[in-house]
């Protein structure tokens, strides 16, 4: 099992579905929702997030520093 | 395990600095400048000279840059910025005086500025984003242009016996005795991230040593300009800029 269990928010209204924050994450938990905001962009959300570590790689190369990351250590 | 059980302050790991301000980024999708803007103003929390910090912001993209980081700006006309700096710096050299600025900027019009400011060593910082493209004006040719590259006035890729060949500024830049710190960085990955961050935060402190220009080059996207997704901008960046434009430092002293 996973030392770190993580968990980010992504403050939908003002992400801008500019996917650099799905291509960092290395376990794959993010995508950009089918769904639309406000502003109409897709917006990024845990599609897996069970997979998260919190890492943070999500939230260093958000342009829009639309995340924020959480991180547990769980052993 | 549930979310909520994750999701506590306690358990706290990244949030957008606190020097951010509401406003909503002007930039499109995925620009570089928007991090940029992040990691300055977490450098400037994190050496706590919010109250002590004086930025220049250009003509470009980055124009509205004042709106993003609270912070005291000017605003320089076009390429002028360095020389808005030098006045700001010699009249307040107990602050920290930063221009922020693109490479039309930079290295077309206010060519003269940053050579002249970078050779009579001012105590500035100037960070410098390369993308390589006019963004804000609909993606002309800049000095900083591939060869080859296609812009809105070089429909057919950049030629050099017509456009001249693709300035690498920050090398010139580093010959004059008055930079102390040239380097370049990018942003396009967690670890570069990191990198830049710790180069901002270096030149930075390089103000109180008091030894002249601390010069940050970020390469960086203009996905808009490029007319490329912002993942492809940054993926075409790593494999055309970065041979011309290789990363790190250039002079460190
Ligand atoms: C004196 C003057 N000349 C030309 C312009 C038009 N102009 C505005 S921004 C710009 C170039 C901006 O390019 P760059 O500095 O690379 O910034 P970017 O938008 O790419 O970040 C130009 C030529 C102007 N505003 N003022
Ligand atoms: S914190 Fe790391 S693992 Fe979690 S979503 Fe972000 S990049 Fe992926
Ligand atoms: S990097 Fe930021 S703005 Fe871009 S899709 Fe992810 S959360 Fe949204
Ligand atoms: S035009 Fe280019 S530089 Fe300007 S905000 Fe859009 S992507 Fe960024
Ligand atoms: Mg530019």
């Amino acid at each position: 099992m996973a030392k770190f269990r993580g968990a980010v928010v992504v403050d939908t209204e003002h992400c801008k579905g500019c996917s650099l924050c799905v291509v960092a994450c290395p376990t794959k938990v993010l995508d950009l929702h089918p769904n639309v905001n406000g502003k109409g962009y897709h917006y990024a959300y845990m599609k897996n997030p069970e997979a998260c570590i919190g890492c943070a790689s999500c939230g260093l190369v958000c342009p829009d520093s639309v995340i924020t990351v959480y991180k547990k250590n769980v052993e | 395990m549930e979310l909520t059980d994750i999701i506590k302050e306690e358990n706290l790991v990244l949030k957008k600095s606190k020097l951010l301000t509401d406003n909503v980024m002007h930039y499109c999708p995925g620009c570089t400048h928007g991090v940029v803007h992040k990691l300055i103003a977490e450098v400037i929390e994190e050496l706590n000279i919010q109250d002590q910090t004086i930025g220049v912001s250009p003509v470009g993209c980055s124009v509205f840059a004042y709106n993003y980081i609270d912070i005291d700006w000017a605003e320089a006309a076009h390429g002028r910025a360095p020389a808005v700096a030098t006045a700001i710096s010699r009249l307040h050299p107990e602050k920290y005086v930063f221009t922020y600025q693109g490479d039309g900027d930079l290295a077309s019009i206010g060519c003269a500025e940053i050579m002249h400011a970078c050779n009579r060593g001012e105590n500035i910082v100037v960070v410098f984003i390369n993308n390589a493209i006019y963004g804000m004006t609909g993606g002309q040719m800049a000095p900083t242009t591939l060869l080859g590259q296609v812009t809105s006035t070089t429909p057919y890729g950049r030629d050099a016996k017509l456009n001249g060949f693709p300035m690498k500024i920050t090398e010139l830049l580093a010959q004059l005795d008055g930079t102390c710190y040239v380097t370049r960085q990018s942003a396009d990955t967690p670890a570069a991230v990191r990198k830049t961050k710790n180069a901002l935060k270096k030149a930075f402190q390089n103000t109180r040593r008091q030894k002249g220009v601390s010069f940050v080059e970020v390469v960086g996207t203009c996905n808009s300009g490029w007319k490329m997704s912002p993942v492809d901008a940054n993926k075409w960046m790593r494999e055309h800029m970065f041979e011309k434009y290789p990363l790190g430092d250039i002079k460190d002293i």
